[in-house]
């Protein structure tokens, strides 16, 4: 779909600068936060920039329908959703053909990564809920189900983390938000766990030359080599606070 | 308690890699290509000897057979009661298993020997990826419990509430003068000889849960028992 620009929209400054100010290969200011529900397994919060999900993880457990079970793995359910309130104009609540989709694309975000064939005949719930969505919602949900996972102990071969790279007004710009997702030309959404060097996720909309595909690539694996390395940080300070100094 | 903790070990996260000599079991440490993971939060500590283990601070029980749990009765069928044992495996006990004869519903009535909502002391007989555990209470030790409390704590944290060469649970059964029966899955059942000391028994396998994590627990706790002995006025 293509949106036209408003006027006065500037995407790219003269000094090679986006439209909030920070340079192509810069990240929003990431938060990250674990533990944040007492009822859940394990929860975290992540926020991109205005972007802000939040998970939920139950599980392993037994459910209480047993259609979904397996009987040689774990079967990994995951929600991923937007609240009504999450977006400017208010979303339909129900589910929609695009969560339900990003659901599916989120789950195989993380299949690889769990080791699901430790407990067989059971469910592992990944509930995302997008509180405020500013593009790169589907990214951020990866990475709070990974801090999620390992707040639950939920075995896993690797923290994974996820960036979306845009190409604007021809630029190559990392972690973009909805105005350029809006009025960019192409947006590159990777996931990847580099503890063991595996991509999970990547979508392309948009075009990319062969080149620009695979420097953009490169560039999204360098942002989340930092966000894996700041979710490393979020997952020891919950320790290390509570615990005192580290040996 | 102002004092500075340390951990008790060095913290690994999933995706770290561990040396070759640290001592784990799967699911929790994994071997892929010949590097050692781990795969949940978990401390790495380090033994007698230089002996290095992977302790993990995360996770559910997964029953093995031959392991001593305490359950709960959440339900009963035609001729078994069905165990939830804290696990993500809902455990089963043969009314047989339970008598220790054959069961005669002429005069045997299951509604008086267990009903829901009672604990029951057992060990897992069986139990592999296809079946879930099956329990019995023939032995020693093992049946219904009929007086104190259960108390649940993550099954992860176990461990620390025995400590090394059982220093934890020494001291806390002299500290307290309680009993406590550990079942591997997360459950403790602690009979004390009054409600006060029960109380602080409690109280301080809540603190060690919370703080299995960090080094110098026993002496942290033996304090933390001796402070609630004076407030609740209980030698």
């Amino acid at each position: 779909m293509v949106v036209k620009k408003p006027e006065g929209l500037v995407l790219i400054t003269p000094e090679g600068l986006r439209h909030d100010g920070r340079r192509p290969d810069e990240l929003r200011p990431i938060k990250m936060e674990v533990g944040i529900f007492k009822n859940a397994d394990g929860s975290a919060m992540v926020e991109y920039g205005k972007t802000r999900v939040i998970a939920a993880v139950y599980g392993p457990r037994e459910p209480i329908q047993k259609f979904p079970l397996l009987p040689d793995k774990a079967t990994l359910r995951v929600r991923y959703h937007m609240a009504p309130f999450s977006t400017e104009e208010r979303k339909n609540p129900a589910p929609s053909r695009r969560e339900i989709e990003l659901s599916k694309v989120i789950r195989e975000a993380l299949e690889p990564i769990v080791l699901t064939e430790e407990y067989p005949r059971t469910v592992i719930d990944i509930f995302l809920e997008v509180i405020q969505a500013d593009g790169g919602t589907r990214t951020a949900a990866v990475t709070a189900a990974s801090l999620a996972l390992a707040d639950a102990g939920v075995p896993m071969r690797a923290l994974v983390g996820g960036v979306a790279v845009g190409k604007v007004d021809g630029v190559l710009v990392v972690d973009i938000d909805e105005t350029e997702d809006m009025y960019g030309e192409a947006d590159l959404p990777v996931a990847a766990a580099p503890d063991i060097g595996l991509v999970t996720l990547l979508q392309l909309n948009g075009v990319m030359t062969r080149e620009e595909f695979s420097r953009a690539l490169d560039m999204a694996l360098t942002a989340i080599s930092k966000i894996v390395e700041m979710e490393k940080r979020t997952l020891r300070s919950g320790y290390v606070e509570a615990g005192g100094s580290e040996l | 308690m102002t004092q500075e903790k340390r951990l008790a070990g060095k913290l690994v996260l999933p995706g770290d890699v561990l040396d070759s000599d640290v001592q784990g079991e799967r699911p929790f440490v994994v071997e892929e290509g010949g590097v050692k993971r781990a795969t949940v939060i978990g401390l790495v500590r380090e033994g007698e000897g230089g002996k290095k283990s992977f302790v993990r601070l995360k996770g559910v029980y997964v029953p093995k057979p031959g392991d001593v749990v305490i359950g709960m009765i959440s339900g009963v069928g035609v001729m078994n009661w069905f165990v939830d044992i804290n696990s993500p495996y809902t455990a089963v006990l043969n009314v047989q298993d339970f008598l220790g004869r054959p069961y005669n519903p002429a005069y045997d009535d299951m509604s008086v020997l267990l009903r829901i909502g009672d604990y029951i002391k057992a060990r897992v007989v069986a139990f592999d990826r296809t079946r879930n555990p099956l329990l019995t209470v023939q032995g020693k030790d093992l049946g219904r419990i009929t007086s104190g409390v259960v108390v649940e704590i993550a099954p992860s944290k176990i461990p620390r509430v025995i400590g090394r060469k059982r220093s934890m649970i020494t001291m806390l059964e002299e500290k307290t003068g309680c009993s406590f029966f550990i079942a591997v899955n997360g459950r403790i059942h602690v009979e004390c000889p009054s409600r006060e000391m029960e109380a602080v028994a409690v109280i301080a396998i809540k603190y060690i849960e919370q703080e299995a994590h960090t080094a110098g627990l026993t002496e942290r706790v033996m304090r933390l028992i001796e402070e609630e002995k004076s407030i609740r006025e209980v030698s």
